[in-house]
């Protein structure tokens, strides 16, 4: 019986790892932002639709706010894109746009294509703040507290679950904004 | 017990002996072969014997490389953001290396915090893409180098 | 409206694929010759809708429809016609269709040509295989579907991967789909041998041609990916043991040990229950590939290639594929526990050895791929294996594999003496050692894995040709073709094991900054760089090195890598420049410019000796195994049992 069994008990233990590989497979990526928890890097950057404006990363402090990465170039951006007006929509605080490695006529051809839901865009073509921010691609998604600490970031393309999980997480900063 | 029995127990016998043989045999070589993925966050609290190997991950820091002009001699810095470490490398970097660019650097740390890199493999995930090209490219920039 | 068609097809295929798990099986268990006879026209009906669906997205694709998501992340205007219909299976949804269509392609291709057997029989096969089917129709409607749409579509799509803008990546993932998929095949047989009661070696008898054809194509698509790897990457490298390679390697090591057993349980009724388990094996292991490549659970390197919903899907489907397949056999198994008796030394022990060592190695490689998961759950750490381990593990468990092989074909059945099989054997043996040594001595590549790698390479060559010339000295007839076959696979090996030898042993490799005009002699030869001119393509622009060779004075080849810069993608891309020959590969392949001013670039020359013999290696086991699929007894039997298939269906109806 034992012999006539082992195989199936051999791969119920195959699958088990593989269960829980797969749930924990995103604490597992290899280069967590080793930022969060810390303060935000003080950019100070153009704005995509006056070039000749600067904001700083610093101008948001006091309130719950998002940071978005994203580039023309980008197609998941293109997926994420509703949600990330949902989320600008929905959250009530402000989602601030990071175009990154992009050209300033494809990133306005583009928003002109899908709409601009972003409050609005800090520019960075070279991709040298980026740096600073840990940024490994895009899309990308940082949510800052009040103090101008980075509490989450999410990797990829916002979708229906991630948002309800950003909503949830954004509600939770604004909490803690009021104690 | 009859002979025939007898033959298979030794069978079996011998079999279960050859595969112990075989994965102990495979854990040892895992255990040697193993490479510990290291951010340079991570190196000061890591506790790791000097020479040892690892790979050292992060981005490469915007302005760092320089170039031997004779010699395929580069060094580098990466970086997670909040610490960084000096790279050395003699050879041919990958199509995806760049400035700003996620790399794996496979190589021992000296006394002087320098680390010296045998292999450096460029990270290539600058947008989402399906698994196949994604490993795909993973080779692309892995000289898993068939000579030692 | 093609994309909306497309899906209408997969939706009807998937109908027809649910109708046929289901019926089928129904009207064997209750006999119903009418309903077991509807798995004919519904296979044929699955595989209509599913080609259609099939075409649908080449169509979509030729006609640049970039409101289709798929073709907007995979295909863009610039992208020649034919890099256009393979970008069909360049990303994971289309690639998803093109197993489909392959399954249904292989159900049909059993449907139409195992018509002798037993009705009851191939109703059964035929369910089983349409459940596959309906998993992974399902897989590709819920999570992956490829006609999704895309409003706004974008005025030009993103581009096809420069990486998979290639003949060799074209062909690579068919034919690898194809030996996977065709391990459905030999799984579909071993289950309706379960279910129908009468699994001792009937079964067996009738699934080896399609799984010697899966095995087959299995080894053409790992060895074109091996070769694709070799020029298109730039590394000069030809196998990396990444967790994608070893993905489709396990179920081919498993897929060796299976059609290794077949013969076995087929010609003496020996470890049938065994065999069951490798069938079982073989496809699971082809699913657990599928599972590690596009589940993210491995390629953590990837942080953005994680998709857990898919691997959920996956996973579950495997739960409910392999978990049920191996209740069933514990549950049937019982029944057929009776393997003939052998003695210790015979053919069934060789047989036996084949078996556990090819078994141990598809675990070892198994380890090494999960073990980074492993330590990484227990909290030990982040850590990659690294290719050593491998290449020790190998090196360990083939050598006997290789020592022994050519003793397989000379032993008996049954009972044999040692003696007998290795006396006859003694005069290759020598030959091989000598012969050995003299190559190495005349190539001037004394290192000891040159050696051995000649001895063993040699031995099997030898040893292969040596059975030929013996079996035809006393046969009138000439030898059947599923022993030429074996022959020539066997042979092949020892050619692969030449190949890795040498190109692990004697490989030139030079990495230089050179300028235009400048030298480098690497062994022998002298590459000089004469300039780097700007070039383009279609859909790309590159710099291009141009080399001349010179051997003693004399230039003997131009050459010219280039690296190429897409526009669509922005991605750059290595163009290797290669010499191909029989004994010896010249390859070149630009690094990056390191001097714009002096034009002063980082090259890579490498010199290859006998790289072709590996892929050639392949390619005979491949043929032999298709020799052998084609012989003559698997028609013929097929013509036998039809006399008696009515009568046995009957009485297998459990």
């Amino acid at each position: 019986m034992i012999r006539l069994l082992l195989p199936l008990v051999t791969f119920v233990g195959l699958i088990g790892l593989l269960i829980i590989g797969m749930q924990t497979a995103d604490e597992r990526k290899l280069v967590d932002s080793p930022l969060v928890g810390r303060p935000i890097p003080n950019l100070v950057l153009p704005q995509l639709h006056q070039p000749a404006k600067t904001t700083s990363t610093a101008d948001r402090l006091g309130e719950v706010w998002v940071l978005n990465v994203w580039g023309s170039w980008c197609q998941s951006c293109r997926i994420e894109h509703p949600y990330v007006g949902r989320l600008a929509k929905e959250s009530g605080v402000p989602v601030v746009g990071f175009n990154w490695k992009d050209e300033r006529d494809d990133a306005l051809r583009w928003l002109s294509q899908f709409g601009d839901v972003w409050a609005y865009h800090m520019v960075d073509y070279e991709g040298r703040s980026a740096i600073d921010l840990g940024v490994y691609g895009a899309p990308e998604t940082f949510l800052i507290d009040h103090r101008g600490i980075i509490r989450h970031k999410h990797i990829g393309p916002i979708d229906e679950t991630i948002l309800g999980d950003l909503m949830a997480r954004i509600q939770r900063l604004q909490q803690e904004v009021g104690a | 017990m009859t002979p025939r029995r007898r033959k298979r127990l030794t069978a079996v016998a011998l079999l279960v002996l050859g595969v112990g043989t075989a994965a102990a045999i495979a854990i040892t070589a895992l255990q040697d072969n193993m490479l510990y993925f290291i951010a340079p966050s991570d190196i000061q609290t890591s506790e790791l014997p000097p020479e040892r190997n690892f790979r050292l991950g992060g981005l490469v820091e915007a302005g760092s490389i320089q170039r031997d002009s004779e010699s395929l001699y580069v060094t580098f810095t990466v970086t997670d953001g909040a610490h960084s470490v000096p790279v050395s490398y003699a050879g041919i970097l990958p199509d995806l290396f760049r400035e700003g660019q996620g790399v794996i650097a496979q190589g021992h740390l000296d006394d002087a915090g320098l680390f010296h890199a045998r292999e450096v493999l460029a990270r290539h995930d600058e947008t989402y893409m399906p698994p196949e090209v994604a490993a795909a490219l993973d080779r692309a920039g892995a000289p898993h180098g068939v000579l030692e | 409206m093609i994309a909306e068609l497309g899906q209408v097809f997969l939706s009807l295929a998937l109908i027809l694929a649910l109708v046929l798990s289901v019926v089928p099986l129904y009207g064997a268990y209750k006999n119903r010759p009418a309903l077991m006879a509807m798995a004919h026209t519904l296979v044929i009906g699955h595989f209509v809708f599913a080609l259609a669906a099939y075409i649908a997205l080449s169509i979509v694709f030729f006609n640049h429809d970039f409101t289709v998501t798929y073709v907007a992340t995979n295909s863009n205007l610039l992208l020649p016609w034919y890099y256009r219909l393979s970008a069909v299976w360049g990303g994971h949804e289309g690639s998803l269709l093109l197993w489909i269509l392959m399954l249904a392609g292989w159900m049909l291709l059993v449907s139409l040509l195992s018509r002798s057997l037993p009705r009851a029989f191939i109703a059964r096969v035929l369910a089983v295989m349409g459940m596959i089917s309906v998993g992974f129709l399902l897989f590709t409607l819920l999570t992956s579907n490829p006609f999704d749409r895309l409003i706004p579509g974008p005025l030009d799509g993103q581009d096809l991967n420069p990486l998979l803008q290639d003949p060799g990546m074209i062909f690579h993932p068919p034919l690898l789909y194809m030996g996977y998929v065709g391990f459905a095949v030999a799984f579909g047989f071993a289950i309706a041998g379960l279910l129908g009661g009468r699994v001792e070696s009937e079964w067996v008898k009738w699934s080896r041609p399609w799984t010697l054809m899966a095995w087959a194509f299995l080894t053409v698509g790992i060895a074109l990916g091996s070769w694709w790897a070799y020029y298109e990457l730039g590394w000069g490298g030809w196998w990396f043991w990444d967790p994608v390679e070893n993905a489709s390697f396990i179920p081919w090591l498993i897929g060796t040990a299976l059609i290794h057993s077949q013969a076995v349980t087929e010609k003496r009724g020996a470890f049938p229950a065994w065999t069951i388990l490798l069938a079982i094996a073989a496809f699971s292991m082809s699913l657990l590939g599928t599972f590690l490549v596009r589940s993210g659970v491995l390629t953590s390197v990837h942080a953005f290639a994680n998709d857990p919903e898919r691997g959920m899907f996956i996973l579950g489907f495997m739960i409910v594929v392999t978990g049920g397949a191996l209740l069933l056999y514990a549950l049937r198994a019982p029944r057929i526990m009776t393997g003939k008796g052998f003695d210790f030394m015979s053919r069934e022990s060789l047989l036996l050895l084949n078996n556990v060592f090819f078994t141990v190695s598809a675990a070892m490689v198994l380890l090494g791929t999960l073990y980074p998961l492993i330590i990484d759950m227990m909290g030990w750490g982040q850590i990659s294996v690294g290719p050593p381990y491998f290449g020790a593990m190998f090196v360990l468990l083939m050598t006997p594999v290789v020592l022994l092989m050519p003793l397989g074909p000379f032993s008996r059945w049954g009972k044999d003496e040692l003696w007998r099989v290795v006396f006859p054997l003694l005069g290759s043996l020598v030959l091989s050692l000598v012969a050995a040594l003299i190559i190495v001595a005349w190539l001037d590549a004394w290192s000891a894995r040159a050696i051995t790698g000649w001895m063993g390479g040699l031995w099997l060559i030898f040893g292969s040709f040596h059975y030929l010339f013996d079996r035809q000295k006393r046969s009138r007839f000439g030898l059947p073709r599923h022993q030429l076959g074996m022959i020539m696979a066997h042979a092949g090996v020892g050619v692969f094991i030449i190949g890795v030898a040498m190109v692990e042993s004697a490989t030139y490799e030079r990495d230089v900054r050179l300028t235009p005009q400048e030298s480098v002699s690497v062994a022998g030869y002298e590459f000089t760089l004469l300039e780097v001119v700007s070039v383009k393509g279609p859909n790309w622009i590159a710099d291009e090195a141009r080399f001349t060779i010179s051997k003693d004075g004399e230039v003997i080849q131009e050459m010219a890598p280039q690296k190429r810069l897409y526009h669509r993608s922005g991605q750059t891309m290595t163009q290797v420049a290669l010499r191909p020959g029989l004994f010896k590969d010249l390859y070149i392949a630009m690094g990056e410019e390191l001097d714009a001013q002096s034009n002063a670039w980082s090259i890579r020359i490498h010199i290859k000796p006998f790289i072709r013999w590996i892929w050639g290696g392949a390619l005979l086991l491949a043929l032999g195994a298709t020799l052998a699929a084609t012989d003559r007894r698997y028609r013929l039997q097929q013509r036998q049992s039809a006399t008696e298939g009515v009568d046995a269906s009957a009485a297998s109806s459990a």
